[in-house]
């Protein structure tokens, strides 16, 4: 791990602390200050206030936390049923792997904004902001299996092929072992990778849909939804704290992927 | 020799300008240059360009004006209307105009097989509409039922031509379709043979075409305003209105409250799949006043539209001067209030949260179009407003065909934040929405009869006056419907939206309106040159 990456890592450590620790440090994101919309910055409000007249900085602290806890989990979902089906139709072959690459191929060629649209408008009415925002980060998650999927099929059925595997067969080594102990144990880079790169592609997927109008429910604060006010190109150039989320988000997606690198030299 | 000068000077101005052509946008395609058959906006605008109408509404004066019928008389209680059309007037291919093709602008009209949306205003009782012409310039046109309003309907109806060959190609209004790039764009050209002159006797429209480009991106638009691509914005949104103005202070345009209105309903439809609890709050008049009470309208003007907009009353804006009932005032903000009309209606307190007799805990969910900013914002402040009496509310954005889905076939929705959008100023054109009957009667659609006394009091009230001839016996009926919405706050309204628009200082005669199409209104009469607009 070289000093940048370190750095990498402190910078996410320093966010991701700070979003736990909104609570204390700026705990109303929804209340609304009526007399003071779109305050420049003050020591009431560090980066001002919004249209409405809400705290700027807690609303980022609280959008960092939705984005980073649940951004991961949608992540590690989505590797979870790649790494499942992917890995199999490798290993198995056959139909099964005819199946799921012909599944593969449905999914990568769904329009998947429309998806999420035509989904998200069968919610109940009745869900919580809460709710709708892990729900949508869920959608995600079950949605963004494809692509990772294909990469994991290619994987399996590459080791598969592989010398020490064939001689493990030979040897006479049950196929769940050969599965649990030889096959997963050498796809854990590409598994890791596939998580570090689906971390960033969610939390920019969640920034779409709320720039649509269709991500994170109100009065729930995300970066994506913090995001739509740069739209008003504007009042960015008169009020450059504006920029504060996309400059974060910006930060913790190079971040990111400055440790995917670390992730991708692992030696296997 | 100084007179002659600044007198040479008033009648060549527009002259000198007149090769200028006019730009602004449509928001999407034109969906048809069928003048009957005009739905959608963007269609709208070419019909009010290019089409020629016996009567038009003065959108600045709000009074009638002859425009191909020098005069008009309804008789028979609104069964008849005779016209005395104006002679030597040609379409645009050079086809004559005559009371043939007015007879032949009703036939295609009132055809049940086009099922034309101009048509719907005339279709007062089963039965044929009669069109007799006792000369090429006299028309009589005769309904099997009294019309209501009957000569301001004829403002929808562009007249077509019984023998050219070009069909609605043929037009008798200032401008004709010259050139169409779908997609792209429409260039409107001038009319040669159009009839009307100015007081100078020149020919109109001073200007030679106007272009519209098909742009549906609004930023877009306010770049190219900006940079003098287009020479005005017809509807700016306060946000933006308040950025060009503090850029191009003399550019910008509020006419004041315009005939729309942004409200919120409760579904009240038997057939809704909600609990039987939530029907009955939704049914009950006291717990939609209750919510109507706790909206702090002056801050949704404030906060949310910059202060361009107006706190609604009633079902009619201000714009709209001679049906407006003057005596209903918008609700004053009042959290106490508010309660305590909830509590006379059995509902109390429980700690924070308020619930029902039953203690259900009141949290309903709120459904508006994703991608509209004041909605969105105006719901956030609702949340906020009624989390202060206890009632959790849960917004839901959802893309606009899911939400005309839900409020109009399958009912599943709990309230709804929407706008509705008035083009016309009598009555009659929102009978779809106060009659119970109606299919789109929002909140409760489709009724086979009256479900509620009051609906049963509001279909007599709007049915008396669509058949009543007298202006000021229709007016008494209209404010009585006015009251009734207002006691039993079946629509929530909210606040009237200014007519916000941006026009260059090079277009000139802008006189801006509160009808639809605020600024082309006369757009005859526009012409480019040089200065300044002058707001009125």
């Amino acid at each position: 791990m070289n000093r940048t990456q370190k750095i990498a890592i402190g910078v996410l450590a320093a966010v991701t602390l700070a979003s736990l620790a909104a609570g204390w440090i700026a705990p109303s994101y929804a209340e609304q200050f009526r007399d003071f919309i779109s305050a420049p910055p003050s020591a009431k409000f560090p980066l001002g206030t919004d249209e409405l007249g809400r705290d700027r900085f807690a609303r980022l602290l609280y959008g960092t936390r939705v984005s980073l806890l649940l951004a991961p989990a949608a992540a590690l979902l989505s590797t979870l049923i790649a790494a499942l089906l992917g890995g199999t139709a490798g290993y198995l072959g056959g139909r099964w792997e005819r199946l799921v690459t012909s599944g593969i191929d449905v999914f990568l060629s769904l329009p998947w904004l429309f998806l999420l649209m035509a989904v998200r408008a069968l919610l109940p009415l009745n869900t919580s902001p809460v709710t709708s925002v892990v729900l949508t980060f869920l959608l995600l998650g079950c949605l963004g299996w494809a692509s990772p999927a294909r990469m994991l099929r290619a994987g399996t059925r590459t080791l598969a092929n592989s010398d020490y595997l064939v001689q493990a067969r030979a040897s006479g080594v049950a196929p769940a072992r050969l599965f649990w102990r030889h096959l997963l144990p050498n796809l854990k880079p590409i598994l890791a990778a596939q998580f570090w790169i689906s971390v960033p592609v969610f939390i920019l997927s969640e920034a779409n849909l709320s720039l649509l109008g269709l991500g994170v429910a109100e009065p729930l604060p995300s970066w994506g939804a913090m995001l739509r006010d740069l739209e008003n190109y504007t009042s960015v150039l008169q009020n450059p704290w504006m920029l504060a989320p996309a400059v974060l988000l910006v930060a913790v997606v190079s971040c990111l992927q400055l440790l995917l690198r670390t992730e991708e030299t692992l030696p296997c | 020799m100084l007179r002659f000068a600044l007198g040479a000077l008033l009648v060549l101005a527009p002259l000198a300008q007149a090769a200028n052509e006019l730009r602004f946008t449509l928001r999407s395609e034109p969906k048809t240059f069928n003048p009957l058959m005009v739905e959608d906006e963007s269609s709208e605008t070419v019909r009010y360009l290019t089409g020629g109408v016996l009567i038009r509404l003065n959108r600045y004066t709000q009074e009638l004006e002859g425009e191909l019928a020098s005069k008009w008389k309804v008789l028979e209680n609104g069964r008849r209307i005779d016209f005395e059309l104006r002679p030597n007037v040609h379409f645009s291919d050079g086809t004559p105009f005559s009371c043939e093709d007015v007879a032949f602008t009703m036939d295609r009209l009132m055809d049940p097989a086009l099922h034309t949306p101009a048509g719907d205003a005339f279709r007062s009782a089963p039965g044929a509409v009669e069109t007799k012409c006792a000369s090429p310039t006299s028309a009589s046109v005769r309904f099997p039922g009294p019309v209501a309003a009957l000569a301001l309907q004829y403002d929808q109806v562009a007249i077509m031509s019984a023998h050219s060959p070009h069909k609605e190609a043929a037009v008798l209004g200032p401008f004709m379709l010259g050139e169409y790039k779908p997609g792209a764009f429409l260039v409107l050209e001038r009319n040669p043979n159009y009839w009307k002159k100015d007081s100078n006797g020149r020919k109109l429209p001073y200007l030679d075409s106007i272009r519209l480009d098909i742009q549906s991106n609004r930023e877009l638009e306010l770049l190219r305003f900006r940079r003098g691509e287009l020479d005005m914005v017809n509807k700016l949104d306060p946000e933006m209105f308040d950025r060009l103005s503090s850029e191009m202070p003399h550019n910008v345009v509020d006419a004041g409250p315009s005939l729309d209105s942004e409200l919120i309903f409760f579904n009240q439809a038997s057939s809704a799949p909600l609990p039987a609890y939530k029907l009955n709050w939704f049914r009950s008049a006291a717990f939609r006043r209750a919510i109507s009470d706790a909206i702090h309208r002056d801050d949704l003007v404030r906060v949310v539209y910059k202060g361009h907009a107006r706190a609604s009353a009633g079902p009619v804006s201000p714009a709209n001067k001679f049906w407006l009932n003057a005596a209903l005032k918008p609700a004053v903000y009042s959290a106490q209030a508010a309660l305590d009309e909830l509590q006379r209606d059995g509902f109390h307190r429980s700690g924070d949260a308020l619930a029902d007799r039953e203690g259900h805990r009141v949290e309903f969910s709120m459904i508006t179009n994703a991608g509209n900013k004041l909605h969105e914002r105006t719901l956030t402040l609702i949340q906020q407003d009624l989390a202060k009496i206890g009632i959790q509310l849960n917004v839901l954005t959802l893309d606009f065909p899911s939400l005309i889905e839900r409020i109009t076939r399958t009912y599943n929705y709990e309230s709804v934040l929407m706008a509705l959008t008035n083009v016309g100023l009598d009555p009659n054109d929102q009978m779809n929405i106060w009659l119970s009957s109606a299919q789109t009667h929002p909140w409760n659609p489709n009724q086979k009869t009256p479900e509620t006394p009051w609906e049963a009091e509001i279909d007599k009230l709007m049915q008396a006056q669509a058949a009543s001839q007298t202006p000021a016996q229709r007016k008494i009926a209209f404010d009585k419907v006015q009251q009734i919405v207002a006691d039993q706050a079946p629509m929530v309204f909210l606040v009237n939206p200014n007519a916000l628009s941006a026009v260059s200082p090079n277009l000139k005669n802008v006189t801006p309106a509160l009808l639809r199409p605020q600024i082309y209104w006369n757009a005859e009469r526009l012409y480019l040159g040089s200065g300044y607009v002058s707001q009125k």
